[in-house]
């Protein structure tokens, strides 16, 4: 806490908006890839005091809103049998499936309990031997590596009851996806700070060439986001097309070898479904061979019903919404048929993602 | 065919029942009425709250006070039943008690019942009943009625207790939505997040070195000083359930008035603040059980402030805000560096966020 002061400081927060708006000649559309950004932005009121040159979009990279609905519908089935426990980070709970949320699974039986972290997991696991304790791994590269230690360490003590149904995304990939795009217009990225520390920024340096775009790796507290956004746009405005790093004090080149460690040998790559964009080439991670018997998608094959449900359309434009094509509040559903207490789709659900961040703070 | 002999009944004798007197824990017959329902209530009950002057009889016969009567009642559900700070049976008699003096009432009587599940440790049922005494007697309220069920195991968190509370309202003290007006003033009389926090802290085993203690505390107190020293105070609320942000929209959307809130006045201690940082909760929506948000109009406000910030409940009070004819229903924040959003009423349950 003492030295969150100095990234909310207000004066440091007046000099670079004023140095925003002095760089910008003309407009810019930048878009944060992070929920947790979208978050500090609007939570901190950044939105409304960036000069009118700078154009924030807000991307897809809320784990709770890529993470598909058949995933959700298949975690709801896994929850419903009376063998299992199912285990979830908290704000999981309340998006929809395509039928139901786990919530509402949770008030007709289910066993599910919100968990901190993985490992409280597999020490549930451990104090219920007679129960399947399965876990819902979900989220980008941040997540990876308690997921995998947990897994490690259930696999270690021969947890055979424990296992993990897992939705890991992955951030460059989805920004490859948005870029491809011929639709979108998105002049430069903030990349994920909390990304980086782990994964590094070695990524980074061939996408923002291939796409002529800059990519700063940027924190998530106002002055950080600040610092991200002035780099961004002098790089716009200098026609720079590179990576920077303006997030040094938590983001290292090489990131954690340690923790990416960790993730090659519990993870490995495949093909991943994210909710509003579809599929996407090797943006996901899957549990590596030497620990599928701890996949919980094996263990508990998802029934045609589930897939069938999944399949049907739904009016939620959230994947118009992730790729920047369609602000919130310009969507004919938002606040009307679709809020936090009725949301059509994950983006209204999580206080990270773009529709409920725009709902509750009124946008 | 020769009918036997009756059995002799020299010689033989039945097996001792148990009949659970000396049970260490509640037992269903402790709920049916009988020998054990009474030795319960004489060994726990009555031991802590005393027995009433009336004796005990199907209800209590109370002096009516002059005035208006206010009454009100509240479940209390909470796991773990006890925490940092206090345990249930605190927040029984603390939170009906408060309830009352929202209303600028002092609270006279409590009638208290108790949903108890069958197993709950004796001990931990005279250690509640014990706190609510404690609680009862600091702020100057007698429980004189009360009731008791038991509950199957698993049927129940330990004991669930509902209160309902009797207080008489001071003549000339009238305390309603419709009086705010805008430029009032909006107060706390102290830190927000602490009671839901110390909750939090021992339910889920977060294993943070952090000293945070349940506020619940009892307010009457208080508000009596607050009324003394401003007969105009236009609204009292406790941001229990739901914490601030809950509170702070009731108010708007009741008056129908924007407030404006500056986020940095909002008292928070540091170990709430970054327990919150770190689990992904927003300290305004976290309960609170000994706090007020006091309205009252701009000329008062610096002595009502003063006369919070000499009561011990108060030590921590401060103006965060005021009431605006702008955007009416509305809650809006003033960030620290200067933007603004709308605080918004929190949905349900409260969900940590996952990164």
């Amino acid at each position: 806490m003492k030295h969150l002061g100095e990234y909310r400081d207000a004066d440091t927060t007046r000099r670079l908006l004023a140095e925003i708006g002095q760089l910008a000649t003309r407009p810019w559309s930048i878009m944060e890839v992070c929920g947790g950004q979208t978050h500090s932005l609007i939570h901190h009121g950044l939105d409304q005091l960036l000069p009118p040159t700078i154009e924030m979009i807000h991307g897809p990279g809320c784990p709770v809103c890529v993470t598909p609905a058949a995933f959700l519908d298949h975690a709801i089935a896994i929850a419903l049998r009376p063998e299992t426990i199912l285990c979830s980070f908290g704000d999981m709970l309340r998006v929809p499936g395509s039928q139901e949320s786990l919530l509402a699974a949770k008030a007709r039986g289910a066993d599910v309990r919100v968990v901190y972290s993985p490992l409280d997991a597999v020490r549930l696991a451990e104090a219920e031997p007679t129960r399947e304790v399965v876990f819902l791994a979900i989220g980008f590269e941040t997540t990876a590596p308690a997921n995998a230690m947990a897994v490690k360490l259930a696999h270690h003590r021969g947890l055979a009851n424990f296992s993990m149904l897992v939705s890991q995304v992955l951030v460059p990939p989805a920004i490859e996806a948005i870029l491809r795009d011929p639709a979108t217009r998105v002049d430069a990225f903030l990349a994920a700070g909390h990304v980086a520390s782990v994964m590094g920024t070695g990524d980074y340096p061939e996408l923002a060439a291939r796409y002529h775009v800059p990519i700063v790796v940027t924190g998530f507290e106002p002055v950080d986001l600040l610092e991200g956004i002035r780099r961004a746009v002098l790089c716009l405005e200098e026609g720079r097309l590179g990576v920077e790093n303006a997030y040094p004090r938590a983001v290292a080149d090489e990131g954690n070898p340690v923790a990416q460690a960790t993730i090659h040998e519990v993870f490995e790559l495949c093909d991943q479904e994210w909710r509003g964009l579809g599929w996407i080439p090797q943006s996901g991670w899957q549990l590596a061979p030497a620990y599928v018997d701890h996949d919980a998608a094996l263990r508990f094959p998802a029934s045609m019903a589930d897939t069938r449900a999944a399949a049907e359309p739904s009016p939620c434009r959230s994947g118009d919404v992730l790729r920047g094509l369609l602000k919130p509040s310009d969507c004919p559903l938002f606040g009307k048929e679709c809020t936090p207490q009725t949301p059509l789709g994950a983006t209204m659900v999580s206080s990270e993602g773009a529709c409920a961040a725009y709902f509750h703070a009124g946008r | 065919m020769k009918h036997p002999q009756p059995a002799s009944s020299a010689g033989y004798s039945c097996p001792t029942p148990d009949h659970g007197s000396r049970s260490p824990r509640v037992l269903m017959g402790h709920g049916g009425g009988g020998l054990l329902t009474q030795e319960l209530i004489r060994s726990v009950f009555l031991k802590a709250f005393g027995l009433p002057d009336e004796g005990l009889a199907d209800a209590a016969v109370l002096e009516p006070a002059a005035g208006r009567l206010a009454f009100t009642t509240d479940a209390f559900v909470v796991r773990p039943l006890f925490f940092p700070g206090g345990s249930i049976g605190e927040l029984a008699v603390n939170g009906t008690v408060n309830d009352l003096a929202m209303v600028a009432a002092m609270p006279r009587y409590l009638a208290a019942s108790f949903v108890i599940e069958e197993g709950l440790a004796i001990s931990d049922l005279s250690r509640i009943a014990q706190g609510m005494a404690a609680a009862a007697r600091e702020a100057g309220v007698r429980i004189v009625a009360g009731d008791t069920k038991v509950v199957e195991r698993g049927h129940g968190d330990g004991v669930y207790i509902t209160t309902s509370g009797i207080g008489h309202v001071p003549a000339g003290i009238s305390l309603s939505p419709d009086r705010v007006a805008a430029g009032d003033i909006v107060l706390i009389s102290g830190t927000i997040g602490d009671h839901g926090m110390a909750i939090m802290k021992v339910r889920e085993d977060l294993g943070f070195e952090a000293d945070i203690t349940s506020d619940t505390a009892a307010l009457h107190d208080l508000v009596a000083e607050i009324l003394r020293c401003c007969k105009a105070t236009r609204l009292l609320r406790d941001p229990t359930r739901g914490g601030l942000a809950t509170c702070l929209n009731e108010i708007a959307d009741q008056t129908r008035h924007g407030l404006e809130i500056d986020e940095q006045t909002v008292p928070i201690a540091t170990a709430v603040a970054a327990g919150c940082e770190v689990l992904g909760l927003d300290v305004w929506q976290i309960a609170n059980e000994g706090k007020l948000v006091a309205i009252v109009p701009a000329s008062h406000a610096e002595d009502v402030l003063r006369v919070m910030r000499d009561h011990p409940r108060g030590r921590q009070a401060a103006v965060i805000g005021r009431v605006v004819g702008d955007h009416p229903g509305r809650v809006v924040v003033r960030t620290a560096i200067g933007g603004r959003r709308v605080v918004p009423m929190p949905v349900g349950e409260l969900l940590p966020r996952i990164c």
